[in-house]
């Protein structure tokens, strides 16, 4: 799918290196990736910080998005772990705000997406599973481990059971982040893709004939916006979930 | 073959899988929306659940376009 020009929807994703940082021969420098990632964080912490800067009782219109966004993540810890999940407030809702701001931010024209690579949402599913093993380790101690053992199964089929369910644990992290790289890296290349269908249309129908992909762009973009917040909840609840399995065995 | 074309090839069968996908989809609202009707008091509780229902069905579909882009692009 190679344009005239060699351009291929792809080259989106590209990480280009802001400030070539050298540490005794590993590559740190600030990339594109780590600019937006801190352009998200000032964003949320801006946000917050200046919404609840004069806190009335009845909220105004930035306090109460704040309130809400709160509020949602509280909500959702209470609804799937119960009250031992309140510890749990501050990671939580970090992650769902982060990721939020990520997909977001890519939504931005020229902007990077830094959810739409591998590396970043397999860095965030690895820290999650490793967060929710350890806190059930440290609240069940080596009883932790029965959760690999299903209730009412006959000791019989307990060596085929046990490993199974190890692999679908270890199958969590996977399926997290390659739920949300692959859906932000392919609704950023639909959309590049019909941004290159308006070019080539337009051009072969002297701009009369760009319109359908743009409409369809536009649409696409709609999507997008929705599929930013939907896997972000997606993520966060599955954490929730995830959680709650550490929690309450069982 | 070349292999440009083998390229077309597979990356053409490899989204045969979003079938499955469109029914699974269709499922869940089906479901979503017949149980809404039935009980429009639990929406509050069945409509985050459709929701998260519908995105574990679509990261399906996501990992076919995946691996069709990856076969189209590299």
């Amino acid at each position: 799918m190679a344009e005239a020009g060699g351009h291929s929807p792809l080259e989106q994703f590209h990480i280009k290196r802001l400030v070539p940082i050298d540490l005794g021969g590993v590559d740190v420098s600030f990339t594109n990736s780590a600019a937006v990632m801190v352009v998200a964080v000032v964003v949320i912490t801006v946000f917050l910080t200046m919404s609840m800067r004069r806190g009335t009782l009845v909220p105004g219109r930035w306090q109460s998005m704040a309130e809400l966004s709160y509020e949602f993540i509280a909500n959702m810890l209470r609804d799937n772990v119960g009250s031992e999940g309140r510890r749990f407030f501050p990671f939580i809702f970090t992650l769902f705000m982060f990721i939020l701001f990520g997909n977001l931010l890519g939504l931005v024209p020229y902007s990077f997406t830094f959810t739409s690579h591998l590396a970043v949402t397999a860095a965030l599913a690895v820290v999650v599973i490793i967060g929710v093993t350890l806190v059930g380790i440290a609240m069940h101690g080596l009883h932790f481990f029965s959760f690999f053992v299903p209730k009412g199964v006959p000791a019989v089929m307990l060596p085929l059971m046990v490993p199974i369910e190890i692999i679908s644990y270890l199958s969590r992290p996977v399926s997290l982040s390659i739920r949300l790289f692959a859906n932000m890296m392919a609704g950023h290349t639909m959309m590049k893709v019909f941004a290159g269908f308006v070019v080539t249309l337009g051009a072969a129908t002297f701009g009369v004939g760009g319109i359908a992909p743009l409409a369809m762009n536009v649409a696409l973009t709609a999507f997008e916006l929705l599929v930013a917040f939907l896997q972000a909840y997606v993520f966060t609840v599955l954490t929730c979930l995830y959680l709650n399995d550490s929690i309450h065995l069982h | 073959m070349e292999t440009e074309a083998a390229k077309m090839i597979g990356a053409g069968l490899a989204v045969i899988g979003l079938s499955g996908v469109g029914a699974g989809i269709g499922s869940i609202f089906a479901s979503l929306i017949s149980s809404i009707a039935r009980n429009p008091a639990a929406r509050p509780q069945v409509f985050p659940l459709g929701m998260l229902g519908f995105a574990l069905v679509e990261a399906v579909a996501l990992y076919a376009l995946l691996i069709s882009f990856l076969i189209l692009f590299t």
